[in-house]
This record gives structure tokens, sequence and C-alpha cells, in this order.
């Protein structure tokens, strides 16, 4: 203490008195910042000896022959290809039916629909259907998309039953985008003599695009990783051809019997590898998790990557 | 009434606009009470009162963005000359309306976009897609906003990046791109440091001379300023409208010498 500040006993006892109060909640501080540590830890240790793992057993078996073989009955030779051009062309069908559905769903929410009962009742339905298990999905789409709709146990009932499945995270995600930007821009816009529409197209939707495209990815990275509701819908778990070209004759440019075409995704592939007895399919199991983790990791890396690379550009 | 002799005592005055009778109602509450208000052409009219005085729901009438809300209500008339259209009414489009009045916002709102954009989004939504006349407009409204010098040569910069005395110029311009009738302020400058705030006021007085300006202020020297009319509010009601030096020097009401005093709002 300085000597201009004229300390007396007084003074002294009672700074002391703070200094005392002050270290001991600080204890409390380091307490908490510890467990905080602790559990962290916990959490991604679990995960890194998984991935781990799957590394030790899965790196020897990844080579090219693993992306281009069938699934076969001698484990060496037994490969992803069905699985992973299965999964890529399920994706594809999500990605097309869920990404327009959703994210015109969160903008007529949004932006169009007045406040009223229903819209309340349609939003907390939304919400909730983020939480049911996926196989509810599987089992409404096995009777709807499987039998009602004829389409049997292809590409396109997985696809449909997928975008179900994803739906409420891409409404969810469009909404969410769509609140950030500010109602003075909305306001500078239909001052500008903007119709509804012309706000939308070109403000709302634009700006709103890289929190969208998070959200796709996001929900995309899910169901990447489903096996309830494709299991359910019939999925095969043996598959030792592709299905059509998408790709046609000189004729039809475009061949989309690919579409009804049986199929298999990397998940089911996976649990197919795992249930054999053999030890060698389990390594096979651990390679195909191994390319499936990869697959999702980077999915969300993408997503990451296009929201910071956007939020740069646009700060309100 | 003492409004209409104001004007009417000037054989030359030629009324851009004039609300008769004007309520409006935001679910059950009336937040403007019986409106007589003229607004002269290629003239300055301000609007001042203390907070919640219904000074910008009555400015917001005029380009009836009241209408994206829900629950609210316009009663009475505002003609815009010298057609004589009656504004407010339900069967006129708010868009017909907000395409002939333009408003510059309280906060400075620029799009997400390039400057150039900005500018030209006006004429984009009016489906003008001749490049060299976009250019043009963008230009002229540019120059008009005294912004051209600083910006000329980054037309494609994010608008973001200006500072915000520019980003208000900057939406003053994209206002004007379009030829309005008449401009609408809502407290332009209230975000604004003193020597933004300067040059914003300098604007708003060359401005008058092509279009003419309705402005919302809560500062009292800046009505002073810009001014040719003011008009003093309170709860929902017109107090008092005259020439501005009059109201500033000899009001006649006694609320609106309270007011001007300083010794409420």
């Amino acid at each position: 203490m300085s000597p201009q500040s004229h300390p007396t006993t007084t003074n002294d006892a009672a700074v002391n008195e703070i200094r005392r109060l002050i270290a001991r909640h600080k204890t409390w501080d380091g307490l908490f910042g510890l467990l905080g540590i602790v559990t962290l830890l916990s959490a991604l240790l679990v995960f890194a000896t998984l991935f781990g793992q799957m590394l030790v057993n899965g790196l020897p078996h990844l080579s090219w022959e693993f992306f281009t073989s069938f699934p076969s009955r001698r484990a060496a030779s037994a490969g992803i290809l069905s699985a992973w051009v299965g999964t890529v062309l399920v994706m594809l069908v999500t990605t097309l039916v869920a990404v327009p559905l959703g994210v015109g769903a969160g903008i007529y929410l949004e932006e169009y629909a007045a406040r009223n009962l229903l819209t309340d009742i349609i939003e907390i339905n939304v919400t909730n259907l983020a939480g049911v298990p996926s196989i509810i999905y599987g089992l409404l789409a096995l009777g709807l998309f499987v039998y009602q709709f004829g389409l049997g146990q292809s590409i396109a009932a997985a696809g449909l039953t997928l975008a179900l499945l994803i739906l409420p995270v891409v409404i969810v995600a469009t909404r969410e985008a769509i609140r950030t930007i500010p109602q003075n821009i909305r306001e500078g816009a239909y001052a500008c003599g903007a119709t509804k529409w012309q706000m939308v197209a070109h403000h709302i939707i634009p700006y709103s695009l890289p929190g969208i495209m998070t959200g796709v990815i996001i929900g995309l990275a899910r169901a990447i990783g489903e096996t309830a509701p494709i299991i359910t819908i019939g999925a095969l778990t043996f598959i030792a051809f592709l299905p059509p070209s998408p790709f046609g004759d000189a004729e039809h440019l475009l061949s989309f019997e690919w579409l009804l075409a049986p199929f298999t995704v990397m998940p089911i592939q996976m649990f197919n590898w795992i249930s054999r007895p053999e030890e060698a399919f389990q390594a096979n199991a651990a390679a195909a998790g191994l390319i499936l983790v990869v697959m999702t990791l980077s999915m969300n890396a993408i997503a990451i990557w296009i929201r910071h690379h956007f939020r740069k550009k646009i700060k309100w | 009434m003492s409004i209409a002799n104001t004007l009417t005592a000037k054989p030359t005055a030629e009324l851009k606009a004039r609300a008769n009778a004007l309520n409006f109602y935001y679910g059950n509450f009336q937040a403007l009470k019986n409106i007589d208000f003229p607004v002269e052409k290629n003239q300055v009219t301000a609007l001042i009162g203390p907070s919640g005085c219904g000074k910008s729901t009555f400015l917001r009438c005029f380009n009836r963005m009241h209408d994206l809300y829900p629950n609210m209500r316009y009663e009475g008339e505002i003609l815009l000359y010298p057609d004589g259209v009656n504004i407010v009414d339900r069967q006129v489009d708010p868009i017909e309306v907000r395409m002939r009045i333009s408003m510059v916002f309280q906060k400075p709102n620029p799009f997400p976009k390039s400057i150039y954009e900005n500018v030209a989004y006006g004429l984009r939504v009016r489906g003008v897609r001749n490049r060299s006349l976009i250019d043009e407009k963008v230009e002229e409204a540019l120059r008009a906003a005294a912004l051209w010098g600083e910006v000329k040569d980054r037309l494609g910069d994010l608008a973001f990046n200006l500072s915000g005395g520019q980003q208000q110029r900057l939406c003053i311009a994209r206002a004007l791109a379009t030829d309005p009738e008449m401009l609408l302020f809502d407290e332009p400058t209230s975000a604004l440091d003193p020597i933004a705030t300067a040059k914003i006021e300098e604007l708003v007085s060359e401005l008058k001379e092509r279009v003419t300006i309705l402005i919302v202020t809560h500062n009292m020297q800046q009505a002073a300023r810009v001014s040719a009319y003011t008009a003093f509010m309170y709860i929902g009601e017109l107090i008092e409208f005259d020439d501005t030096k009059k109201i500033f020097t000899n009001p006649s009401s006694k609320l609106t010498e309270e007011y001007i005093t300083g010794r409420f709002g």
C-alpha cells in the first residue's frame, strides 16, 4: 500500500476481510473450471477411444479396392461399392426433397403466416417432429411410401423417409436464419416499393442462405448415419450390383430408373458385417465406420466453414 | 382553424399533401387524433414533440409502413397532390404509395450488398434493366446525396464498409434514385455524430429543390435550421402548426412554448 493513502488499522481490517471473501469466492471459480475440463475431457476421450480403435482395426483394410468392390462372402475381397453409391444416391434424393420443402415452409412461417392459433399449432408440431424417434419415421414410410405409393424398397422410398426425418431440422434452421435479419432491412426494402415476394427473393433468401445451408448440411450429416428407418423400410443388407446409371443413352439423357432400384447404405453394410461371426468382417466394419465418420465430420466442417465465411460478409 | 390559415394566407403556396381528420389506431389504442396538416410543395416541414407523441407514427402513415403490421387502422385521409389520391385509403395499394413517397430511417439501414446495388435497388424493383440508365441514375442519386466523390472509385464495395454518416447518405441516395415526389425522414441523424449530422442537415436543405420533405426530429435546433414549417405534436394530437420562425419565437400555444423552452419532453 502506498504511504500517501493514510492507512488506519480499521481500514486494514476491512480490506483484509474483502480480500478473504474474494479468495473464498475464487476457489469456487477454480473448482468449476476444473469440473468443466474433466467432463469435457471424458466426453472427448470416449470419442477418441472409439475413433482410435476404429483406426487401428480399419485402417489396414482401407484400399482402393475397398471402395470399388461389392460385398463378398470372403472378407478380404469385400468392399463398400454398393453401400457408398447407395448412400450418395439416397442423400441426393433427401436433399432434393428436404431443401425446397423445408426452406419453403420456413419462409412461409416467418414471413407470410399470420400470427394465429393455427400457426402456433403448426409451429409446436414442427418443433416436436424433430424429437420423434427415427424408427417411427421408418414405420410411417413403410406404410406410406413403400406400400401406399408403391415405391417398394427403393432408393426413392429411403430418400423420402430421410427427407421427412430432417425436414424439421431444415425448417428450424431456415427460421432461425431468417430471424437474424433485422426488421429495418425489411422496412428498407418495402420503402423502395418492393412487394413481399421481391423482399423475400432479393433479401430474405440471400441473407439467410448461409444459415440455411449450415442447417441442411447438419441435417444431412444426421441422415447419413441413420440406420433404423432404412432397415424398417427394408433396405437389403447384401447387395452385389449397382442401381441403373442416372445418365441414360442418347435417346433419354437422364434416366430415373435408379430411383426405384433396391439399395443398401453405409450404416447397413456396417451393421451386416458386425453381425458376422468372422473376425475379418469386424475389420471391414471398422473400415466402413471410419469412412462414415470421416464423411460426417467433413460435412460438419463444411457447415462450420460456410458459417464463418459468410458471417464475415454480413454483419447487422 | 389556425393551421389552414397559415397556408391559405399565402396565395403562392402549393400543397403537396394534406391530412384531413386523420386518426390512426394500434388495435384499440388511438395513436393519432384528428390531425389536419398541410405539406407545402418543395419545402421542408418538420415534426417535433416529446417521445411517444405520435410524430413517427404520423410520418409512417405517409408511406403506409404501418400496413406491414397487423391490427392497425387508418381513418380520415391524406391527400397526395396533384392528383389528390387518398393514400391511406384501403383501396389504394401501399406499394403504389411507397413508389411515390420514399423514406429514410432513423438508423442507417443499407442492404448487405454493394454501394451500387443499394442505390439501384428501387430501379431493380421497378424492373429497370437498361444498364446505362441504371448507371446514370445511380451516379445522379449519389451526387444528389453528396456521396459521389467519396464512393465513385469503389461502387462495388459492400455498403457496410462505409461510415455511419456515409451509410445514411447512401440511404438518402437509395431513396432519391427513383425520383420520388416526397421524401420522409424519420430522425435521420439520431444515430450520427455532429459532423455527419451537419452534412445531412445541409443535404436536407438542398434537396427541397427537387423533392418535398417531411422530417421527424427530436432535435429542436435541427427543426429550426432545416425547415420552413414546424408542427408540434403531443400525445397523438397536433398542437400547433406554423412557420418555423413563429413556432420558435412566438408560439401561440402554451404547451408548445413549454416544450421548446425545455420545460418538458
